[in-house]
């Protein structure tokens, strides 16, 4: 009986692991290396990876200079409506990208919400470089948000206010104290963010567009060739396997990297000391 | 003369924190039990609790004052507060920790906390003993003009407290600023302060000397955290200008303290000896009664009998061949005897 149930597990095991790796391995075998790197060396995957990478990048610096002090406010502050806040700023993890793309041109769109302000500016968004990062944002921040939240809730809070005691003002305490506190976390958020933003297609297609070398990132031209050059769609297709795989050895590798988090050094002060 | 003045109230938890008190150039300790609102009186004093009503002032300036509405954040109060867990910055050397306050004095304060060689250390590699003198180094890289403690000893360990306790004391004699700490041992205090305050549910009980406390206490609370006995019984005047007290368990002892009515008798261990049988001297107490209890401390023996510890030399006990469960009697003078209301 028990050798049926520990047999069930494994197979149960193996059946799941086949299926989350076995499309990810047909995805090398099909193609030789020589011809992925071939296909990624045309004009269409040079591309989306410049586009993916520029939109990309800006949008991160948005999120990591708009993310850290929101999240930080949100986790040290306290004041009514705060968890409502959190749930509020959670919510595009959650939502499916043709939402959020929707959700976006309602906004921006020329008949939008802003979009008439904008228009008299002469600011047209919608199927523009600047409209795939707004989409990348969008879908990432909450990402990086959620986690740099949790990370400086762990800050003891103690440490906090002995920066203040030593004389360091609130804001010099976040620089020197609270961010390398949390780094780890805040780090392995933002790779996350990164990885969500990279992957992001929904949004991007009904708010950007697909123009190749202006709209058209990684995931819209996988989508683009697959009828017209299958080949490259693969090539671009393993590119971003190793992007992600890479993303997430960073995350699980991050905390042996930084040893000085406040929480094992807590751990460490009371066992010293008891 | 820089003199630091605090006045407050606040609602903790389950009772109301009241109390006022002037710090010169002295060592002032505030003691009392866990949960008597110690840490908050510094908290209040740092700035990082705001009392509903007071005043925190240095000399003239005031850095809290509820009527005027003046609230100083933190980092504008000339402060040094050392954190009950030390509190240093784990990411950072210790040189990084102090230079973190004021980067002028570093070298000159790690060479006064004798922590030098440990500059390149973080806190993580060190004992307790050591952390505490790099947070004590930190708290005084500020230049602050006032210096506060929250349980300065608790952190370490019995072997290493002594040792600190005694470089403390030193240091602070030395300083000569305005300190005030807070604990929950009264010897830590006594050792450390130049005056005591007890602090029960918010208020200061009493005031005064380590001495003063432990030669007239005023309440069973401050016997009783001083070290003393406390027996309860009732008092009233008896022969030759003694007071006579009934004790709890029927039998009778005497003191040279006026009181009446239901009281404490307070008698301290190192008052009260150890014999085989009761001495012929009328003016003593005697309680009779099997050894409960024999633990050595140094060179001394702490003796339980009955509702009483005795303290005597372990020379004493070794002639006196003391053992649990064997009879004697405890004996302790009429004036060694204080009576405190209950």
């Amino acid at each position: 009986m028990r050798r049926a149930f520990e047999t069930a597990l494994v197979v149960a095991t193996g059946l799941a692991l086949a299926f989350l790796l076995l499309p990810i391995l047909a995805l090398f075998v099909r193609i030789s290396p020589r011809e992925l790197l071939e296909a990624l060396w045309s004009d269409v995957a040079l591309d989306a990876l410049w586009v993916s990478l520029k939109t990309g990048l800006i949008a991160h610096f948005f999120v990591l200079l708009v993310g850290t002090p929101a999240a930080y406010f949100l986790a040290t502050k306290r004041f009514r409506g705060r968890g409502v806040l959190i749930t509020l700023v959670e919510l595009p993890l959650v939502l499916p990208p043709a939402v959020a793309g929707i959700a976006l041109l309602a906004l921006f769109s020329r008949r939008g919400l802003l979009g008439q302000e904008l228009d008299a500016f002469g600011i047209q968004i919608p199927l523009t470089q600047t409209a795939v990062v707004l989409a990348v944002t969008f879908v990432a921040a909450p990402f990086y948000v959620r986690q740099a939240i949790a990370s400086f809730e762990t800050v003891d809070r103690t440490l906090i206010e002995a920066s203040r005691t030593l004389g360091a003002s609130p804001a010099r305490t976040f620089w020197r104290v609270a961010v390398p506190l949390s780094a780890t976390g805040l780090g392995a958020g933002s790779a996350l963010a990164w990885a969500r933003g990279t992957g992001e297609f929904g949004a991007t297609i009904m708010f950007a567009g697909s123009l190749q070398g202006v709209t058209q990132t990684m995931p819209l031209a996988i989508y683009a060739q697959l009828d017209l050059e299958p080949d490259i769609a693969i090539a671009i297709g393993a590119l971003l396997v190793l992007v992600s795989l890479t993303v997430l050895l960073s995350v699980k590798l991050l905390p042996s990297w930084t040893r000085f988090t406040s929480v094992s050094y807590i751990t460490s002060a009371r066992s010293a000391s008891s | 003369m820089d003199a630091l003045y605090v006045s407050l109230v606040h609602h903790l938890r389950s009772f109301r924190l009241e109390l006022a008190l002037e710090v010169g150039r002295e060592t002032v300790a505030l003691v009392g039990p866990s949960g008597a609102g110690k840490t908050s009186v510094l908290r209040a004093i740092a700035g990082l609790l705001r009392p509903e009503r007071g005043r925190v002032a240095l000399d003239g300036e005031a850095w809290f004052d509820s009527e005027a509405g003046v609230d100083l954040p933190p980092e504008r109060r000339s402060v040094g507060l050392v954190f009950q867990e030390y509190a240093l910055f784990p990411h950072m050397t210790v040189a990084e920790n102090v230079a973190y306050a004021g980067p002028r004095r570093v070298d000159e304060l790690l060479e006064l906390l004798g922590i030098a060689p440990l500059r390149h250390a973080r806190p993580g590699e060190l004992s307790g003993g050591e952390r505490q003198r790099v947070a004590v180094a930190r708290a005084l890289a500020r230049d602050p003009a006032v210096l506060l403690m929250d349980e300065p000893l608790a952190a370490l360990d019995a072997h290493t407290r002594a040792r600190v306790r005694a470089e403390l004391g030193d240091l602070l004699g030395r300083l000569g600023l305005p300190t005030l700490l807070v604990t929950h041992d009264f010897q830590d205090a006594a050792a450390l302060a130049d005056r005591v305050g007890v602090l029960v549910d918010g208020s200061i009980v009493q005031e005064g000397t380590a001495p003063e406390l432990v030669a007239s206490p005023t309440s069973p609370f401050v016997a009783d955290f001083t070290g003393g006995n406390l027996l309860r019984g009732t008092a009233r005047p008896g022969a030759s200008g003694l007071t006579e007290v009934d004790l709890e368990d029927g039998s009778r002892i005497f003191s040279t303290d006026r009181l009446e009515g239901h009281v404490g008798a307070v008698v301290y261990p190192w008052e009260v000896a150890v014999a085989r049988e009761a001495p012929t001297d009328s003016a003593q107490n005697h309680v009779t009664g099997p050894i409960v209890s024999l633990v050595p401390i140094a060179n001394r023996v702490r003796v339980r009998v009955g509702p009483l510890t005795a303290e005597i030399t372990a020379a004493s006990a070794d002639r006196l061949r003391l053992r649990q469960g064997e009879p004697v009697v405890a004996s302790f003078k009429a004036t060694g005897t204080r009576l405190v209301p209950l």
